[in-house]
C-alpha cells in the first residue's frame, strides 16, 4: 500500500495528539517479537515476511528481534527455530510441550501471555491468518493492551511508538493506528502484504527456553480429527508466481474458460473478482482482494476487472499488473503498469495462442541457446 | 437453549464513496444494513433454537438507530432485541468494544437466562477486525471456537458441542463444553426470510434498551475512547500511482499482432519472466 500525500485529521486526533507518559510499568517493555506460526511441522510463510518486517522496526528501534516459537517436543519445532534466524532474527523464545502440536487457543493463549508477561516486548507482531487473528484477540485482550489488525505498513515514529497503518471504510481509506499507553503494541498482517526478505543461511542464535504451565487437564477442548484440504483441487493464489483473473467483464460463465486457457498456458493460477464469487461461478478461495486473498505475483493479468478499490488492495503488491478492458477509463488504468483496451472475449483466445506459440519447446530451445 | 447474537449495524460499504476534495467519508444518504458476516451467526442461532428449543436473543451496541437492525433480526425470527446505547460507547476500539458487549451479555445472562452459545460473526465490513469475538469470550471467560463452518453436534445435558472449525490448510474437528463463544464462518448457511408471524411480531415487539448503567456497567473508563487503547492518528486516501497504465496501440492491428505486441511489452518489463514462464507453461 503507498503512502499519503493528501491527509486529514481523524476525528479522534485531537484526543490522540495528547501523548501521555507511558506508564511506570510498561517503561522496560523492549524488542520486536515476531510469532512464528508452526503448524503440522511446516512454518507458514507469512511469519517470514513478518520477520522482514520486524528486522526494519527492530534496527530503526535499535533493539533486538525475537521469534517465538511454539511447538511439540521434537525436530519440527527446532527446524522453525532455525528458520527463525535464517530469515533474520537474532534470538528465540522457544516453548516445547506436547500441547503445543496443533493449534488450540487455551494452551496457545496461556504460553503466549506467560512469554509477554515474563520478557516484555514493545511490539508483537503476527500473521493474519485463521490461526493468528484467533491467537492476538485472546492475548491482547487477556493483557488489556491495544491490537490493530489486518495492517498494511508498519514504521516507528520519531518517539518510538508503532505506527500501524490499516485500510477502513472497506478498503476506500487508510488509517495509522498507535497504541500509545498500554505495552506491548500488538498488529497483525495478512499473508502476501509484506515482501519475502531475504534466507540467509546462519548458525542458530540466542535461545531461551519456557515451559508451559498447563497440563492436558486443564485443556478443555480436545481435537477430534483433522481433514487437510484437498491439495490439488485448491488454489494457492496468496504465493503463485503467476496470476490471470477474471471479472464481470468475462459476461458469461462460460468464458471463465478462456482465463483458465491463458492460466494454463503460461502456467498461472487463476482467480476471479469477488462478484464472481457471489455469482458462484468460481470458489470463495478463488477470490482476490480486501475480503479474499492478497496476492503478489511477478506478473498479474486482470481481464475484465474494473479496479475497485477493494480489488486494488489486494493486488498492489504485484510486481507487474496488466490490464484487458474495453473501457479507457477503468480505474484499473490507474494502477495497472501495462493497458490494452480491447474486448477480452475477442482477445483471450489470440493471446493464449501467442503466448503458446512465444514458449513452445521450439522457442524455449532458441531462448537458451 | 439461550442463545445471544451479537450484530452490527454498518454502513453498506458498498455505497461508500469519498469526498475527493475533504478526504473525508460521505455518509449522508448511505443505508445501513446489519452485518453481512453476522447473518450467518443468527441463522445458526436459529436453527439451533428451531433443533433444541429456547430463545435467541439479539444484542448491539451501537446509536439509537441501530435499533433498525434489531428490528430486522426479529423479522428473521430472533425472539428478542436488546440495544446498549449510550454516550460512553462512542469511540470504542475492540477492547472496549468488547468490554461493554461482555457486560451487556452478563446482564442480559441475569435478565433472561445465562446463554450456553455467544454468536458474533467473523467479522464486521466496517470494523473488519475479527477481535470482537475472541475479546468477548476472554472477558467472559468462555470457551472460544472460531471460523466454525459446522456445528455438528450439541448435547446439552453433557454440556458438550463437537464443532468443524477451519484453520489454516484444513478443518479441525473439536470438542468442548458449553458455554462457549463461536464466530461463524461466512457462506455455511443462508438467513431465512422470516414468516409473516415473525413480521408482525417485530413490529409489535418492545425492543430493550440499556444505557451504560443499565447494563450494570460502573466503570465507565472502560469504556469509549478512555477505554481503548488503541488511538487513529490519521485518516488518508492511498494515493495512485504518479503514472497511467501504457497502452497497447490498437489500431489498424490484427489480434494476433496485439497479442505479441502486448507479450512483448510484458517481457520488456521483465525479462527474467520469459524463462520461467517457459519452464512452467508453454508445454
Ligand atoms: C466490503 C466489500 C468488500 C469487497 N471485497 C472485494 C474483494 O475482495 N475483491 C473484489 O474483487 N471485489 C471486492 N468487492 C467488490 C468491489 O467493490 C467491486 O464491486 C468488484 O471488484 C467489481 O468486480 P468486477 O471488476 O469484476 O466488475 P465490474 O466493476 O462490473 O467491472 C467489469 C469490468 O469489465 C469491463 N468489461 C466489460 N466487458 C468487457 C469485455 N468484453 N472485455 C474486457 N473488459 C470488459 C468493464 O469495462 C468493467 O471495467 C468488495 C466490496 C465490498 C463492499
Ligand atoms: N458494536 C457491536 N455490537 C454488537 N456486536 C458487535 C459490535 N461490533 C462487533 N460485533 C460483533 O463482533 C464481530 C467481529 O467484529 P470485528 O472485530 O469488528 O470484525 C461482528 O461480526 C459482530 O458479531
Amino acid at each position: 500500500m503507498s503512502t499519503a500525500n493528501r491527509e486529514t485529521p481523524s476525528p479522534t486526533a485531537g484526543r490522540a495528539g495528547m501523548k501521555k507518559e507511558l506508564p511506570e510499568q510498561f517503561k522496560d517493555y523492549r524488542h520486536v517479537w515476531v510469532f512464528i506460526e508452526l503448524e503440522r511441522g511446516q512454518v507458514h510463510p507469512v511469519s517470514f515476511e513478518l520477520l522482514g518486517e520486524g528486522r526494519k522496526l527492530a534496527d530503526k528501534l535499535g533493539v533486538e528481534l525475537a521469534a517465538v516459537v511454539l511447538g511439540p517436543p521434537g525436530e519440527a519445532t527446532w527446524h522453525a527455530v532455525a528458520e527463525a534466524f535464517a530469515y533474520g532474527a537474532d534470538l528465540a523464545y522457544v516453548i516445547e510441550d506436547p500441547l503445543l502440536a496443533h493449534y488450540r487457543n487455551e494452551p496457545f493463549t496461556r504460553a503466549m501471555t506467560d512469554l509477554l508477561n515474563t520478557y516484555k516486548p514493545e511490539i508483537l507482531l503476527l500473521g493474519a491468518t485463521t490461526l493468528g487473528r484467533d491467537l492476538a484477540g485472546s492475548v491482547a485482550t487477556t493483557l488489556l493492551t491495544g491490537l490493530t489488525a489486518d495492517c498494511t505498513a508498519l514504521d516507528v515514529d520519531a518517539d518510538g511508538s508503532l505506527a500501524a497503518t490499516r485500510p477502513t471504510f472497506g478498503g476506500s481509506l487508510l488509517c495509522t493506528i498507535y497504541t500509545l499507553n498500554y505495552r506491548p503494541q500488538m498488529a497483525t498482517v495478512r499473508p502476501r502484504v509484506m515482501a519475502m526478505p531475504q534466507r540467509v543461511d546462519k548458525p542458530v542464535g540466542r535461545v531461551i527456553q519456557h515451559k508451559l504451565a498447563m497440563a492436558e487437564e486443564d485443556v478443555v477442548t480436545k481435537i477430534l480429527g483433522f481433514l487437510p484440504d484437498n491439495q490439488s483441487a485448491k488454489a494457492n493464489l496468496a504465493y503463485a508466481n503467476v496470476v490471470v483473473a477474471g471479472g464481470l467483464g468475462l459476461g458469461a460463465v462460460e468464458n471463465l474458460q478462456l482465463v483458465k486457457n491463458l492460466a494454463r498456458a503460461i502456467g498461472a493460477e487463476y482467480g476471479c473478482s469477488r462478484p464472481l464469487v457471489q455469482k458462484g461461478w468460481m470458489p470463495a478461495d478463488r477470490q482476490i482482494g480486501q475480503t479474499g486473498k492478497t496476492i503478489r505475483p511477478k506478473l498479474y493479468i486482470a481481464v475484465g476487472i474494473s479496479g475497485a478499490i477493494q480489488h486494488r488492495v489486494g493486488v498492489e503488491g504485484a510486481d507487474l499488473i496488466v490490464a484487458i478492458n474495453t473501457d479507457p477509463n477503468a480505474p484499473i488504468f490507474d494502477f495497472a503498469h501495462l493497458g490494452i483496451v480491447i474486448d477480452a472475449i475477442r482477445f483471450l483466445p489470440a493471446l493464449t495462442e501467442a503466448f503458446t506459440r512465444r514458449l513452445s519447446p521450439h522457442n524455449r530451445d532458441k531462448l537458451a541457446s | 437453549m439461550h442463545i445471544v447474537v451479537c450484530i452490527k449495524q454498518v454502513p453498506d460499504s458498498a455505497q461508500i464513496r469519498v469526498h475527493p476534495v475533504t478526504n473525508t467519508i460521505m455518509r449522508q444518504g448511505v443505508p445501513t444494513i446489519i452485518n453481512p458476516y453476522d447473518l450467518f451467526a443468527l441463522e445458526e442461532a436459529l436453527r439451533l433454537r428451531d433443533a433444541h428449543g429456547g430463545e435467541v436473543t439479539v444484542l448491539t451496541m451501537g446509536p439509537p438507530m441501530a435499533e433498525d437492525a434489531l428490528r430486522k433480526a426479529l423479522t428473521y425470527g430472533a425472539d428478542r432485541a436488546v440495544l446498549l446505547t449510550d454516550r460512553y460507547f462512542a469511540g470504542s476500539d475492540t477492547l472496549a468494544t468488547s468490554f461493554a458487549l461482555s457486560q451487556a451479555i452478563a446482564k442480559v445472562g441475569e435478565t433472561f437466562g445465562m446463554p450456553d452459545i455467544v454468536f458474533t460473526g467473523k467479522q464486521t465490513i466496517d470494523g473488519d477486525t475479527a477481535q470482537v469475538g475472541p475479546g468477548i469470550a476472554k472477558r467472559l471467560d468462555l470457551l472460544q471456537l472460531t471460523y466454525v463452518a459446522k456445528i455438528a453436534s450439541i448435547d446439552l445435558d453433557a454440556h458438550e458441542i463437537t464443532v468443524e472449525r477451519r484453520s489454516e490448510g484444513g478443518m479441525q474437528m473439536l470438542k468442548s463444553r458449553l458455554p462457549c463463544l463461536i464466530t461463524m464462518l461466512e457462506g455455511t448457511n443462508e438467513i431465512r426470510r422470516g414468516s409473516l408471524d415473525d413480521a408482525l411480531r417485530a413490529a409489535r415487539s418492545q425492543i430493550v434498551k440499556w444505557s451504560a448503567a443499565d447494563a450494570g456497567i460502573e466503570d465507565l473508563t472502560k469504556c469509549g475512547l478512555r477505554g481503548s487503547p488503541t488511538v487513529v492518528k490519521r485518516v488518508f486516501a492511498p494515493t495512485s500511482r504518479a503514472e497511467k497504465a501504457a497502452q497497447i496501440d490498437t489500431t489498424d492491428k490484427s489480434l494476433r499482432d496485439l497479442a505479441d505486441d502486448l507479450i512483448a511489452a510484458i517481457f520488456t518489463r521483465q525479462p527474467a519472466l520469459e524463462q520461467e514462464l517457459a519452464v512452467d507453461g508453454g508445454a
